[in-house]
């Protein structure tokens, strides 16, 4: 039963054509909650806005949102090309775990920290191609294919620290979980750069556009000649080395790999983000800079509840109900409504 | 259900006028139906048939006009509403469950209950009494979807009238049947006629509702043209009013068959797969149509798959302009330059999400790569270039292409494959189910094509429209090319022969071995 709600609406109002784009996309409900979610931090904390310059980088609790929401952010990007096929992967918190612990356990056998950072990320590629394979080669579906390895990829990562938590002191990797560069710390840099480079190569190419064919209808897709299996391969293997990047950030900033804890239940936070930015679970459109919008929503709720001093229990249900009322206002329901609103006071004749 | 006395307007509309928008899609159209008469309602798409038919049941409230209920003046809040008084609508989708139980799907929402519990035997017993009426004798503790369309139908049919009683909405019934399940239903449905029930009927077929129908209604632009007989009424004259204007089918040029052949495009040999389609030989030449006739299920589209790579082929060779070709999936058919309309354009055709634009330059990109992306400009041209040649009707290009109607839909899909410039164009079924102006401008598309120079190989149950295009036409049966009709043999008789195997003159296709 997957009729969508919009043809049974009658067909005269396609959204108009925006006149200025840039206004259109700040207008979005992502936008609005972010601002609303700043705005209470404010409330709560005063000193939320207050930004500083100390020793060539900048400090404030803005920054920390940017800085502690970049792991996830970075997360959301990969899981965004995932559910935009109309598929999603549970084991990117575990392969942040593996991750992690492959480039501890290399340092601290003395390979060199590059070596060990090229390889954290090549696991990461092979576990995405492992979940890309199941789905396409083995037909598995995905929220089970990828369970597989979200369950035996914490196995994994332990078998490799040998159960123990492995603490280094090597530079390059704490300087990706904790270093700065140009003012701004080394995670947001990445999520940054990663968020720019990956925009750019889907919306220039043609795969932003094939991956969401494939989402929308991957039947349709084979018959119009696309390699369906090839491109969702792609999205998966590019889903786990977001997570190992995602992992060695984690780990260098703790100095150590914790296989038990590191990444734990931050797929649920990634596939959360990804659907408060707009991109729906059963595939198709999707937007990789909302998903990194929606996990800055997230952290923000998380750095406000945090800084305002009340229970860290709290947040789980704070954030519960800021999810819900952000759903509510992407929902087709209120967007009537909105235009509704919007078509009334244009039929007032224009009067402010 | 109390008998209703014939000939008496049951469900009247005086006026009725509505409006979406800018837009006009209903302007004072009058409709009156009377008890006892299969009323069929008839327009193109974006005639008003559709809205007409939401107002009658309840899903939409009209802007201005009346309602009469048995005389009476009445308005629907809502389609339950209109279903209480005595309406009830059947689509050509069953509406139903399929994973519960045929007596589950009769008495859903009202079944019989006993201290909160459901009754199930008397469920049955009930469901078995109301199903031998309509001349079903199943079992209706079975899974509705054990059963065939036509069935399912019927049981929705059933639960319409048991629930509402009066009038029946039948809208698109026939599309996904087969002829005799068609016979089937209209049994049914003259059995309720003479029941005294007002039944509208809604199809694109005109010879059946030449059959069925006692009288019509035909909308265009939004107007009612006419509400006639149907005796003493031809195809051609409804046609007419439907369209406003006279449209011919182009039919069979003399000496197309005899024409002379183009260089081979394409050439299939020995191609089949085990439980598919036995092995078979086949060319297509520059210029040519080639028909495929056969029943439901006699391996036509298990054919078209097989050259376009959905299906593996067990073995065989494709020669593409002179060079041997390896097809082992549809991504490797749209590079050597095929394309393929398949028959169910919602499942396999359409990305019902998708802009128009993007739906038509999707094969291209595909064929193109991922990194020779169009840009906006390209797309927009193409997209341009193919609506005005097929003259697809969309307020613009940038909409979800399934808010297209089902032969703009079509003709989106014909217009991608278009885009890729083919050598090869496989078409399943490119009429099915779409209105007259759509179907006329598809027949005219595959002639044009045709003449410049494009292989076409065209599956379709129309055998009128066939012979309207084929040079050739092979024929199907059982899950095996039977035959192979040229010249004058391009005829329906001539195919209905060959399907039915008492064609003395096509010459039997010599059994190929599968190397």
């Amino acid at each position: 039963m997957t009729r969508p709600t919009a043809e049974l609406r009658p067909s005269s109002s396609p959204p108009a054509a925006p006149a200025r784009p840039v206004l259109a996309f700040l207008a979005r409900p992502q936008f609005l909650a972010l601002g609303v979610v700043l705005l209470v931090n404010w409330l709560l904390f005063p000193g939320f806005f207050d930004i500083t310059w100390k020793d060539g980088r900048l400090f404030g609790s803005l920054i920390d949102v940017l800085n502690r929401g970049a792991p996830v952010a970075i997360l959301a990007i990969g899981m965004t090309a995932v559910i935009a096929t109309k598929g999603v992967d549970l084991s990117v918190g575990a392969v942040m775990a593996i991750a992690g612990a492959t480039a501890a356990v290399m340092v601290t056998s003395g390979q060199p920290a590059i070596l060990a950072v090229a390889v954290a990320l090549g696991v990461g590629l092979l576990c995405g191609l492992w979940n890309g394979l199941l789905v396409t080669a083995l037909e598995i579906q995905p929220i089970i294919a990828t369970l597989v390895l979200m369950v035996a990829g914490r196995g994994l990562a332990q078998l490799i620290t040998e159960g123990t938590i492995v603490t280094f002191t090597d530079p390059l990797l704490i300087f990706i979980g904790t270093g700065s560069a140009l003012g701004l710390p080394t995670p947001v840099l990445l999520a940054l750069g990663l968020m720019v480079l990956t925009t750019l190569i889907v919306r220039r190419s043609a795969l932003g556009l094939l991956i969401e064919a494939v989402g929308v209808n991957r039947s349709a897709a084979r018959f119009a000649g696309i390699s369906a299996g090839v491109l969702l391969v792609l999205v998966y293997t590019f889903a786990g080395f977001c997570a190992a990047l995602s992992g060695l950030i984690v780990a260098g900033d703790i100095r150590g790999a914790d296989a038990n804890n590191a990444g734990l239940w931050l797929e649920l936070d990634a596939i959360l983000a990804v659907v408060i930015g707009g991109t729906s679970l059963m595939g198709g459109r999707f937007s990789i800079p909302m998903s990194v919008v929606g996990a800055m929503i997230i952290q923000a709720m998380n750095t406000g509840i945090l800084i305002s001093g009340f229970s860290p229990e709290f947040n789980l249900v704070v954030k519960s109900g800021v999810i819900i009322l952000i759903l509510v206002l992407q929902s087709p329901m209120s967007a009537s409504l909105f235009q509704r609103r919007i078509r009334a006071v244009k039929s007032e004749g224009g009067q402010p | 259900m109390q008998p209703l006395e014939p000939g008496r307007a049951v469900l009247e509309a005086q006026g009725i006028v509505k409006t979406f928008g800018q837009h006009k899609a209903l302007d004072a159209v009058d409709f009156d139906l009377r008890a006892g008469e299969v009323h069929a309602l008839l327009g193109e798409n974006g005639a008003g048939k559709s809205t007409l038919i939401k107002i009658l049941t309840g899903a939409y409230q009209p802007d201005g006009g009346v309602l009469r209920l048995e005389g009476a003046p009445v308005t629907f809040r809502g389609p339950l509403q209109a279903q209480d008084r005595g309406i009830g609508t059947v689509y050509q989708e069953v509406n139903l469950l399929p994973n519960r139980s045929v007596a589950e799907n009769l008495f859903l929402g009202r079944q019989p209950t006993r201290f909160g519990l459901i009754r199930r035997k008397e469920i049955e017993a009930q469901a078995a009494q109301v199903l031998a009426a309509y001349g079903l004798d199943i079992d209706v503790r079975a899974e509705l979807s054990d059963y065939s369309v036509a069935v399912q139908q019927i049981v929705a049919i059933a639960r319409a009238v048991e629930l509402s009683g009066k009038v029946l909405v039948l809208d698109e019934p026939t599309a996904s049947l087969d002829r005799n399940e068609v016979e089937r239903l209209f049994d049914v449905v003259r059995g309720l006629k003479a029941r005294g029930l007002g039944i509208i009927f809604i199809t694109h077929f005109l010879d059946q509702v030449f059959e069925l129908a006692d009288r019509v209604t035909i909308l265009r632009n939004g107007r009612k043209i006419a509400t006639q007989d149907l005796a003493g009424l031809s195809t051609t004259d409804v046609v007419r009013m439907m369209l406003g204007k006279d449209v011919a089918f182009d039919h069979h040029p003399s000496g197309l068959g005899e024409s002379v052949r183009g260089a081979p495009r394409v050439t299939f040999t020995g191609l089949g797969r085990k439980g598919g389609v036995a092995p078979f030989s086949l060319s297509m030449h520059e210029g040519e149509v080639v028909g495929v006739a056969g029943l439901l299920g006699s391996g036509r589209t298990e054919m078209a798959r097989l050259m376009f790579g959905i299906d593996t082929a067990d073995g065989g060779t494709v020669v593409v302009d002179g060079a041997p070709a390896t097809i082992r999936n549809p991504a490797q058919a749209v590079a050597a330059g095929f394309g393929f309309c398949p028959e169910d354009r919602k499942i396999d055709g359409i990305f019902g999400d998708l802009s128009v634009r993007e739906n038509i330059i999707i094969a291209l990109q595909a064929k193109l790569g991922w990194f020779k992306a169009l840009n906006r400009d390209e797309q927009i041209e193409l997209a341009g270039r193919y609506a005005e040649a097929l003259d697809i009707r969309a307020a613009d290009h940038d909409m979800p292409v399934k808010l297209l109607s089902g032969g703009n839909q079509q003709k989106v899909i014909l217009g991608r494959w278009l885009a890729i410039d083919p050598t090869f164009l496989i078409l399943d079924e490119p009429t099915r189910g779409i209105d007259v102006g759509a179907h006329a401008e598809i027949v005219r598309t595959i002639n044009r094509l045709r003449e410049e120079g494009m292989a076409l190989f065209v599956i379709s149950s129309e055998l009128d429209e066939v012979v309207a295009y084929s040079n050739r036409v092979v024929v199907m049966r059982d899950r095996e090319m039977v035959a192979e009709l040229t010249g004058e043999n391009v005829a329906p008789d001539a195919i209905v022969q060959a399907i039915a195997g008492t064609l003395p003159a096509a010459t039997p296709i010599a059994k190929e071995t599968q190397p």
